[in-house]
C-alpha cells in the first residue's frame, strides 16, 4: 500500500499549488478566449505547453498579431529555465525508471519543482516517484480545469479576489524557501544573490533568460561558498 | 499558421528542454561538484522565482506585493503551514486592495 499512501500524500503536497493555480488559470482563459481563442485552443495550449507565463505572452502576442515564430522563440526562452530545473530535480531521481522519470519532466514548472525541492528526501523512499506523480498530476490538473472553465464560463471570480491569488504561488515560494533559511543562512545568501542577479539582468535580457542566468549565477556561486565553509 | 500549429510548436520547444534531464542524467557521468551544484539550484531558482516577480503582483503598486511577501515570510517563520501562509498572505492583499 506504499504506493497509494505515496500518491495520497503527494496530492496533498499539491494543495497549495492547486490553490494558486486555478484562479490564473482562469484568468488566462478568460484572456485567452477574449483574444480570439477557441476552447479547444485554449485548453490544448494548457495541455501541451503547460507554462503560465508562457501561455498568457503567447495570448497577448497573438492579441497583438505578432509572428509564430516570434511567438515560439519566446516560448523557448520563457520556459528554457526548466531545463535548469529538471537537471537538478533528476539528480535526485536517477535511480528511477526512464519512462517515470521522462512523465515526471514533462509537468516540471517553477512551482511544482519548488515543491519537489523541500520533498527532496521522498526521492529516496519506496515509491517515492509516485508522491510526485500525485503532486505533479494534480498541479496540472487544476491548471486545467481553470483553463477550460475560464474559456468556458468567463469570469466567475470576482477580479479583487482572482488578482489577490496572483501573491498565492509567491508566499508558496516564500514558504518553502524561509525553513532552508532557518537551517543555514547560506541558503538564504544564494538565494538573495539569485534576487539581486535578476533584478539588474532584467534591465538587459528577457525575462525567461535573466532567470536561468540568475538561478545558474548564484548556484555557481554558492557552490564555492558552501564548499569553502565544510 | 493556424494556431494549433502555434500550440504545437510551443509545446515542442517547452517539452524538449523539460525532458532532456531525464535522458541525460544517467548516460553522462557528471564529476562530483556538478551534483554540489545542482544541490545549490534550488535555492537560487527561488530567489530569482521571487524576485522581483512578486513586485508586479498587482500592476503599478509594487508595495502590495513587497508587503504581501513579508507577511508570507512572517507565518512562515512562525512556522505556519505552506497553506496558511499562501492564504494569508492572499487574504493581505485582498485586504488592501
Amino acid at each position: 500500500m506504499a504506493e497509494v499512501s505515496q500518491l495520497k500524500r503527494g496530492i496533498k503536497a499539491g494543495i497549495p499549488i492547486m490553490l494558486g493555480y486555478f484562479p490564473i488559470a482562469i484568468t488566462y482563459g478568460v484572456l485567452a478566449s477574449q483574444a480570439g481563442l477557441s476552447i479547444l485552443e485554449l485548453t490544448s495550449m494548457s495541455a501541451l505547453v503547460y507554462g503560465g507565463a508562457s501561455q498568457f505572452m503567447a495570448t497577448n502576442m497573438l492579441l497583438l498579431h505578432m509572428g509564430a515564430l516570434e511567438i515560439i522563440i519566446a516560448t523557448f526562452v520563457l520556459n528554457f529555465r526548466h531545463f535548469v530545473m529538471g537537471l537538478s530535480f533528476m539528480h535526485r531521481l536517477q535511480h528511477v525508471p526512464l519512462k517515470w522519470r521522462v512523465g515526471l519532466s514533462m509537468l516540471i514548472t517553477d512551482e511544482t519543482f519548488s515543491v519537489t525541492t523541500v520533498e527532496k528526501e521522498v526521492a529516496k523512499e519506496p515509491s517515492g516517484h509516485l508522491f510526485y506523480f500525485g503532486l505533479f498530476v494534480s498541479s496540472y490538473s487544476s491548471w486545467l480545469i481553470g483553463s477550460f472553465i475560464g474559456g468556458f464560463v468567463g469570469d466567475i471570480i470576482p477580479e479583487a479576489i482572482s488578482q489577490s491569488f496572483g501573491i498565492a504561488l509567491y508566499a508558496m515560494f516564500i514558504a518553502l524557501l524561509v525553513p532552508s533559511v532557518k537551517t543555514n543562512y547560506r541558503y538564504g545568501m544564494i538565494a538573495g544573490l539569485a534576487m539581486i542577479l535578476n533584478y539588474s539582468l532584467s534591465f538587459i535580457f528577457q525575462e525567461g533568460w535573466s532567470i536561468v542566468l540568475a538561478t545558474i549565477l548564484a548556484s555557481f556561486f554558492g557552490l564555492f561558498f558552501m564548499r569553502r565553509r565544510t | 499558421m493556424p494556431v494549433l500549429i502555434v500550440i504545437i510548436c510551443m509545446s515542442i520547444v517547452t517539452l524538449v528542454p523539460r525532458i532532456l534531464p531525464a535522458i541525460i542524467i544517467d548516460r553522462v557521468k557528471f564529476p562530483i561538484w556538478v551534483g554540489q551544484w545542482l544541490e545549490m539550484i534550488p535555492y537560487a531558482a527561488l530567489g530569482a522565482l521571487i524576485f522581483p516577480g512578486i513586485l508586479n503582483v498587482i500592476p503599478d503598486q509594487p508595495q502590495i506585493g513587497f508587503f504581501g511577501g513579508l507577511i508570507a515570510i512572517v507565518l512562515a517563520l512562525f512556522r505556519f503551514h505552506i497553506i496558511f501562509v499562501v492564504l494569508g498572505a492572499t487574504a493581505f492583499v485582498y485586504l488592501l486592495l
